[in-house]
């Protein structure tokens, strides 16, 4: 998991120019450096991030603004994926359970998968999709045409008004986003339960949540909390070191993808360890 | 000090810039008086942008030293410096309007931010300044909407929002048919002769700069090569001077 993280890492952030690349594939001690230096780089990043975040005044209309982007904007989306997870997980796991006598289990399958694992990963990998290239994109050009540089001549600091916001707004929506995944995943595996088998909706809830706490619930959905923030530092990050032009947004826009969708597992992974940890 | 930032507005004493091995401006001085437009000329690639940008601090010098309105910018922490950029107005060689706002918020970006004039002051003083350049008609319009031309003249009723004493301008006719650009020019004079700032006009259009400098500097091989008027640079004995006002004034 490590090796490939530093795999995809290192592939993502060396891409600019194919000779470099060739370049520092022959000498991998340059890749790593490259990688090390990425990191640092977004050290600094993040702490210019929290001072702008921090320290008034506050961009409010602005972080209004990239929550209906963000957020609104994802809904149709994710609720789609969230959907279809429902119905595949309600085909797949049907089969399986009946094969072992365990139908009755069902319900409580659906909804324990999709609040616990299937909704948040999807809606966070979702998100980081569609979010992260917007992003990065927008930021990118924004960094190529001077936008950027304009705002700092009007004594604005950037990174309150285009990255703070993004980035809080990334983490206030990924959890609302995630609750729609849910409900939706849910209603459309009892919708296709109830084609199979004819269930109602209150029974299947009943079943399904009878045996659900609140930590089975909370911490996965505020887990989406880092995924958000993960995609809005990343993408904001790509976009802000933007060089070169068009192709250089090209390049922000699908290393924005590639790292906030990387990060965004690996950090899946240590949580649901983490989770297990304390909540058991 | 004080009479002479009085005098000037810009002091730049041995700016220096480099990047890696190239050297871009090489110990540049340079003084701007009060209400006195001095146009920098000078081949593309000669670093006439980077030693605008340099002025607001969009970019860090190597060594040398940037006084504007008194104050030693390369020693400023960003609270400082920010105080000193509400004073300088900066047209972007493309504008550089803010593609999602609309040509209203866009003039509007600098006022919300950095005076306590109600919405309603707000909306007038925007109109007031789109009415000097022009441009009062497209309020609603997004800058994708609006030719080049029209661009530059939101961007230059965004760099004057905020009253500034130095308009900083980096090739404000570049790229524009001769009557936009003349337009153009003739905005930045008739800016000039009502407003009495300081400015510095990155240019390659030599014609242009005759029309509305007091001053021209040309800037080559990262050194003031020559200074004066339009028909003093002509008088130069040196090759590049005469063959590039040569060639800029046909």
């Amino acid at each position: 998991m490590i090796y490939l993280t530093i795999f995809v890492l290192a592939a993502a952030i060396s891409s600019p120019l194919a000779s470099r690349a060739r370049m520092r594939l022959a000498f991998p001690k340059n890749l790593f450096i490259s990688v090390f230096e990425w990191f640092g780089e977004l050290g600094f990043f993040c702490a210019r991030l929290f001072r702008a975040a921090l320290v008034p005044p506050y961009e409010f209309g602005e972080l209004l603004r990239q929550c209906d982007e963000i957020g609104s904007k994802s809904l149709p989306l994710v609720a789609l994926a969230g959907a279809a997870t429902g119905v595949v997980l309600s085909l797949q796991t049907r089969d399986s359970l009946i094969r072992f006598g365990a139908k009755s289990f069902l319900p409580a399958v659906i909804v324990f998968s999709i609040i616990k694992e299937s909704g948040p990963i999807i809606t966070g990998l979702i998100v980081s999709g569609r979010v992260g290239a917007g992003i990065g994109a927008q930021l990118g050009s924004m960094k190529v045409t001077e936008q950027i540089d304009a705002m700092e001549a009007s004594a604005v600091d950037p990174y309150k008004f285009l990255v703070a916001t993004r980035v809080l707004a990334c983490i206030l929506m990924l959890p609302l986003l995630t609750l729609a995944s849910d409900f939706c995943g849910i209603f459309m595996g009892w919708i296709a339960n109830m084609l199979a088998e004819p269930i109602s909706l209150r029974l299947f809830l009943e079943s399904g949540f009878k045996n659900a706490l609140f930590s089975d619930f909370i911490p996965p959905t505020l887990k989406t909390m880092v995924f958000g923030f993960i995609i809005g530092l990343v993408s904001c990050f790509q976009g802000m070191r933007t060089r070169g032009g068009t192709e250089g947004v090209g390049r922000s826009a699908t290393s924005s993808v590639v790292l906030s969708s990387l990060f965004v597992v690996v950090a899946d992974v240590l949580l649901v360890r983490l989770i297990l940890t304390i909540w058991g | 000090m004080s009479n002479q930032t009085n005098d000037s507005p810009i002091v730049i004493e041995g700016l220096r810039k480099a990047f890696g091995e190239q050297k871009v401006l090489d110990g540049i001085n340079l003084k701007v008086a009060k209400g006195e437009t001095v146009a920098v000329l000078g081949r593309s690639g000669g670093g006439k942008s980077v030693f605008l940008k340099l002025l607001i601090r969009l970019q860090t010098p190597d060594s040398g030293s940037i006084r504007i309105a008194g104050q030693e910018i390369t020693k400023l922490n960003e609270k400082q410096l920010n105080d000193v950029r509400k004073k300088i107005g900066f047209l972007f060689q493309q504008a550089a309007l803010y593609d999602s706002l609309t040509v209203e918020e866009n003039v509007a970006f600098p006022l919300k931010r950095h005076t306590k004039k109600s919405a309603a002051e707000q909306k007038d003083r925007v109109r007031e300044l789109l009415a000097d350049v022009g441009m009062d008609q497209d309020l609603e319009k997004l800058p994708s909407q609006i030719s080049g031309g029209m661009q530059k003249r939101v961007g230059l009723a965004r760099a004057l929002a905020l009253d500034p004493e130095i308009l900083l301008f980096d090739e404000p006719t570049a790229g524009l048919d001769p009557i936009t650009a003349t337009e153009i020019g003739s905005l930045i004079l008739e800016l000039k002769k009502k407003r009495q700032m300081s400015a510095i006009v990155v240019t390659h259009d030599v014609q242009g700069a005759k029309a509305y400098s007091d001053r021209m500097v040309l800037l080559h091989q990262g050194t003031i090569q020559a200074e004066g008027n339009l028909e003093e640079l002509q008088r130069s004995k040196d090759e590049f001077v005469a063959q590039f006002v040569g060639y800029g004034s046909r």
